[in-house]
């Protein structure tokens, strides 16, 4: 991919339009932004958009002021993991689905609701994916408040 | 009429249970839905209330036979928190390690396969040459599974001259046999027209999916964390990355046996250079900070992202296997295909996945028609009637060659 090995942060940027807060470069392969919950779900696709862009993952982080949710995007060939960073705040973090444009993102959804609790607005089928159909709705593992053996037993 | 063939959700011999439902028209297969979390143990969460030593051993089971991507990986993104350098040799030994991992779950894949199509010479052949480098495992690290190779900072035990002599021995007897299975595999007019046109992934699709190792490279994504994203000495050492362009079970199969020749230009080359020296570091903290660690596993791109609070826990671990971007491709690749060809499909991406024996196929009033053992038998029998029709492949000089 000839295109995207000329990737800098300075391209990432500006396709980006001025719809980030901060820019955090830990290495030359590791960039994190920091993106306003309204505009984190515009900021990936944007960057999706970039060629030979890809879609890890999504890590959720429980932190005392609200849930972290961590976008991270490749692209092919440069080894560069661009991680978009965006705070949704307790007690009930919710923001617009990913799934809709990109089935890639389906399941880490339906994880990252099951597990910390997240509303993703407009998701198609936020059924549990890896915990039990009937373990309680509002019982998030990944939170923090829940200790391993609450956890384990499902217990509130 | 429509009807829904439910797989798995559990297999005795295989490692993850997962349920697959398969809607069929027919003999066609319109759809497939895939339910996991049969066996969810939480390790996210676990891995908050562990050292990062004692992460090590967790995240190693994450998977029981990609058991030494992960540890690779969560090292990967500790040592970039840390700010560790890895001493050379271990540098090395992890790729030594890590394509050996390559190698037996390839072999492993290709019996399966094997079997599955029903061509029991290949899945026996194929496991035949697995078991020595088992062997060599357990004299390099006292296990033939589960290594506990790596720790942060580099390796736990090292490889001595006797076992370097042992491995280059295993490897010179084991590339002519791999010649050979690509030979006989690619002239074989009977896997030929079991494998070529089924289950095809599109490159677009495997965009959408985001999909990732041996399948993203059998539809011509050229990508390899290996080569884009170095780690180890994998920067320094000279292989090719395996493409093929038609996305079919074929492509990913050819994409793995090659792939298989290339692990051991890798680690004879990783013996040749490996320096004289220490095998790690001690690292007496990890400082506040987040890191991303990435691993080239056998199924493909293994990922890993850690948060420290500067304790000896970390804060968060999310970990991504390969196979949770991989198995949701399924959709695309299963719209069309026939039943016979199921079990092969799903085995196409990881063995672990393809829990056939507890599959029943339900018709649409109830009451099942057909069990998991019959779906693989189905698959068989297909294999059998082209024999007959094309010829005992069994007769052919390269198979007997084999023997």
């Amino acid at each position: 991919m000839a295109d995207s090995k000329a990737l800098t942060v300075e391209k990432l940027m500006a396709a980006l339009d001025g719809k980030y807060l901060a820019v955090n470069q830990q290495s030359p392969s590791r960039v994190s932004i920091d993106v306003g919950r309204r505009d984190a779900r515009e900021a990936v696709l944007r960057l999706l958009a970039l060629p030979g862009a890809r879609l890890i993952t999504v890590t959720g982080v429980d932190t005392p002021p609200g849930i972290e949710l961590l976008y991270h995007v490749t692209f092919q060939g440069t080894g560069l993991v661009c991680t978009v960073q965006t705070l949704l705040p307790k007690p009930q973090p919710s923001i617009e689905s990913l799934a809709t444009e990109l089935p890639a993102a389906e399941w880490i959804e339906r994880e990252v609701h099951e597990l910390l609790g997240v509303e993703f607005r407009g998701h198609p089928d936020l059924r549990h994916l890896v915990l039990a159909d009937d373990w309680p709705d509002a019982v998030h593992p990944l939170r923090k408040a829940l200790g391993s053996a609450q956890a384990r037993e499902g217990a509130a | 009429m429509t009807r829904t063939i439910p797989i798995g959700p559990y297999h005795p011999l295989l490692e993850e249970p997962e349920l697959f439902r398969l809607k069929v028209e027919g003999e066609t297969v319109v759809d497939i839905e895939a339910t996991l979390g049969y066996n969810h143990r939480g390790i996210e969460k676990l891995a908050e209330g562990k050292t990062y030593d004692q992460c090590l051993f967790l995240v190693e089971r994450v998977c029981g036979i990609c058991s030494t991507s992960h540890p690779i990986a969560f090292c990967n993104a500790v040592e970039r928190i840390a700010g560790v350098k890895l001493p050379e040799r271990a540098a090395y030994i992890r790729v030594v390690i890590a394509e050996l991992e390559r190698l037996h779950s390839h072999l492993l894949w290709l019996g399966l396969a094997g079997h599955y199509v029903g061509y029991h010479t290949l899945w026996m052949w194929a496991w035949r040459y697995r078991e020595p480098l088992l062997d060599l495992f357990e004299s390099i690290t006292g296990n033939r599974q589960s290594y506990a190779m790596m720790r942060i900072g580099g390796v736990r035990r090292d490889i001595s001259e006797e076992s370097a002599a042992g491995l280059r021995k295993a490897l010179d007897e084991l590339e002519p046999k791999l010649h050979m299975l690509l030979g006989a595999a690619a002239d074989d007019p009977v896997l030929g027209a079991r494998l070529r046109g089924v289950g095809k992934l599109s490159q677009e699709d495997a965009r959408k999916y985001c999909v990732v190792g041996p399948l993203a490279r059998s539809t011509g994504l050229d990508m390899d964390t290996r080569r884009d994203s170095p780690y180890a000495a994998y920067g320094v050492l000279d292989f090719k990355v395996i493409t093929h362009t038609d996305g079919d079970i074929f492509a990913t199969t050819a994409v793995r046996v090659l792939e298989m020749l290339e692990s051991v230009k890798l680690i004879r080359q990783a013996l040749d250079r490996m320096p004289v020296g220490p095998i790690a570091v001690d690292v007496p903290e990890v400082s506040r900070g987040e890191g991303i660690g990435l691993d080239e596993a056998p199924r493909g791109e293994c990922f890993h992202y850690v948060r420290s609070n500067g304790t000896n826990m970390p804060e968060r671990v999310k970990i991504r296997a390969p196979s949770y971007v991989n198995v949701p491709s399924f959709k695309a690749r299963m719209a069309g295909a026939q039943i016979a060809d199921a079990a092969i499909i799903l085995a196409s991406v990881d063995p672990c996945y393809s829990c056939t024996e507890r599959m029943a196929v339900v018709n649409a009033g109830g009451g099942p028609a057909l069990d998991g053992n019959a779906l693989i038998k189905l698959s068989q029998q297909k294999t059998a009637a082209l024999v007959r029709e094309l010829g005992a492949p069994d007769a052919s000089p390269r198979w007997r060659f084999l023997k």
